[in-house]
């Protein structure tokens, strides 16, 4: 017979993120968010960005502090190296956001989490961003992530965890589908 | 105006069901059909499809498959059959072709807007069942006009496409089945994949279905699932019914030459855009599979007689392509057919009624509307992830009908609802 004796504690919320999708059932309206971020040209390639307030819950909410991120290229690019590059970012954002749902979900199954590490790369060719062949694209060819996690569970059930993180995941959805993109100059 | 006690609207497996079992409480009703007797079976579905659960399922309130082979997957003409006869012992009056235009409620009951004109009843079932409209996605206006489309509900055999390659868009059971038949009539076939649900057609020596309903997973209700949403709108699973009783997935297709793509994401420019998820979809699908096959091994080593069954297996992980192309040109003629096998939806437009949800879905708790005497029937996972299945309209429309006949002998716990209405 199995009964749940331990407390499983991965840091994260569950009772709350449940009440919230409960709550925002019922009010779909208040699931609307827009998140922002500013960027500001420094010099060269050098920008430096800042992620402050977004809108969600029908108000404007902040951020406990601005949060500011360097972007650069790297010298081999004849540049400064002053941040990581923006593709770079982009493995960031998703690393971290199936790494945040990997705990979140084992949280909600029960599953207690030791360390998790993702570790992430990107096939590009560059001839895409400088224009030398116009039949490879800019981006991505691919991105591979691998996990490894030490948690109190079976293999079956870590790699359901690392699925289902990727099916609730919205950099994933972000990176594996389009996006339509404005962009105006004021 | 016409009276009667109870109206059921449908006359497909469950409007059946529901009549036998109102009939043997002796309640007064009659059936009003649209079109003939299991009319989506007989004009809906496509010529070589057979029911993909084994023919010991076709069982209903008094009627139950009697034929030479329980085991077997019934053609739809047989299940046409199973129907006729079992509506021929019906007590009721079935009234074909009665379109019911518009349902209100009135102080003591509904009254309903037919093409046969009003009807008043004190008691409603709607069981016009739970494929009345196949979904397209809002991205189909963007095909370029030279690409026939056509929707799985609209399709009936190979000949009716012309020839070249097709996107069929949707794996659930009708995407694969079709994809399959396509594929064989020599034609190339993309088939963009979402989440699905992977079983095999055999497992251990018995048939998967045998097995679900063997260790109570059919029987589980609507009140036992964590999330009965979501269970709701799971895909149909990728099963096939054939003589051979073999087992259709991805593996399978991708072996007659279909080659797979990630869930259709867009239209643009004459391009197909498909998401990058397939390799996830895919995983998400073997590993559920895995569970179920475990939750069977399980079951035997604990209750079961583990030795006179084959030994446990596992599935082989759905191989998918190195990398998964994540568009398709559509305007050079390769594609020549897009199919839409994305699902299907119940059509609930014709109820002046409060009790439909957001996006048209009807609100019920295990079939029973918050309105007083208002049913539903014949809906996926309605209160058993059997419902959907034949003799799964059985279990529902004895429920509902024991319900149905509280609520009119003034003891159901509706009665409370309606005197607050």
């Amino acid at each position: 017979m199995n009964v749940f004796t331990k407390i499983i504690d991965n840091g994260v919320n569950t009772e709350a993120l449940i009440q919230a999708r409960e709550a925002l059932t019922q009010a779909p309206e208040a699931a609307q968010f827009t998140w922002r971020a500013s960027c500001d040209w420094v010099n060269g390639t050098h920008c430096r960005s800042a992620v402050e307030g977004f809108f969600g819950l029908g108000e404007e909410q902040a951020h406990h502090k601005s949060f500011t991120f360097d972007a650069d290229h790297p010298e081999v690019f004849a540049a400064e190296d002053q941040g990581a590059t923006p593709v770079e970012y982009v493995l960031v954002g998703l690393a971290s956001c199936l790494t945040a749902g990997v705990a979140s979900v084992a949280q909600y199954r029960n599953i207690q989490l030791n360390s998790v590490r993702a570790i992430i790369e990107g096939d590009m060719d560059i001839q895409g961003i400088l224009g030398v062949d116009p039949d490879v694209r800019n981006g991505y060819e691919g991105i591979r992530v691998r996990f490894e996690i030490d948690a109190d569970a079976s293999k079956e059930d870590i790699e359901a965890l690392v699925a289902q993180s990727q099916k609730r995941s919205a950099v994933f959805d972000i990176i594996t589908n389009p996006t339509a993109i404005s962009v105006e100059v004021h | 105006m016409k009276r009667t006690t109870a109206i059921v609207i449908g006359a497909g497996q469950a409007g059946l069901a529901a009549s036998h079992c109102l009939a043997r409480r002796g309640i007064d009703h009659v059936i009003l059909e649209r079109g003939e007797v299991a009319n989506s079976w007989r004009h809906e579905r496509w010529d070589s499809l057979r029911l993909l659960t084994p023919n010991w399922q076709c069982r209903l309130p008094g009627k139950q498959y009697a034929g030479p082979d329980p085991e077997g997957f019934m053609p739809v003409s047989g299940l046409v059959r199973f129907l006729d006869e079992y509506a021929a012992t019906c007590q009721a009056p079935i009234h074909c072709g009665v379109t019911v235009s518009g349902v209100s409620a009135t102080t003591d009951g509904y009254r309903l807007q037919t093409s046969a004109g009003p009807w008043a009843c004190r008691s409603l079932i709607i069981a016009t069942g739970p494929c009345n409209r196949a979904l397209v996605p809002a991205c189909a206006s963007g095909l370029p006009n030279t690409v026939h489309s056509l929707t799985a509900h609209q399709y009936r055999n190979p000949g009716q496409l012309p020839e070249g390659g097709v996107l069929v868009v949707g794996a659930a059971a009708s995407g694969i089945q079709i994809a399959d038949e396509l594929q064989r009539s020599g034609r190339q076939v993309y088939l963009s994949t979402g989440e699905h649900v992977r079983m095999p057609r055999r497992y251990r020596g018995r048939d998967i279905l045998w097995w679900m309903d063997r260790i109570g997973l059919l029987d589980e209700t609507w009140r036992d699932v964590d999330d009965i949403t979501r269970a709701r709108r799971l895909p149909s699973s990728q099963l096939i019914g054939t003589e051979q009783g073999n087992t259709l997935d991805l593996n399978a297709l991708t072996g007659s030459g279909v080659e797979l793509l990630g869930r259709l994401s867009g239209v643009r420019d004459g391009e197909a855009l498909f998401s990058g998820s397939l390799n996830n979809v895919c995983k998400l699908a073997d590993l559920k599979a895995g569970r179920l096959l475990r939750a069977v091994d399980q079951w035997l080593a604990e209750c079961g007689d583990n030795a006179q069954y084959p030994p446990p297996e596992d599935l082989p992980p759905t191989v998918t392509p190195a990398r998964a192309r994540l568009s398709l040109p559509l305007d050079t003629g390769e594609i020549r057919t897009v199919l839409w096998a994305c699902g299907y939806h119940p059509d609930f437009s014709w109820l002046d009624l409060p009790v439909l949800d957001r996006k048209g879905m009807m609100i019920h708790d295990g079939g029973v509307t918050p309105l007083p005497g208002l049913y539903v029937l014949g809906l996926p996972f309605l209160r058993r992830r059997k419902s959907s299945f034949i003799y799964g309209a059985s279990n529902d429309a004895e429920d509902i009908c024991t319900h149905l006949a509280g609520y009119l002998a003034g003891t159901g716990s509706n009665r409370a609802a309606a005197r607050c209405a």
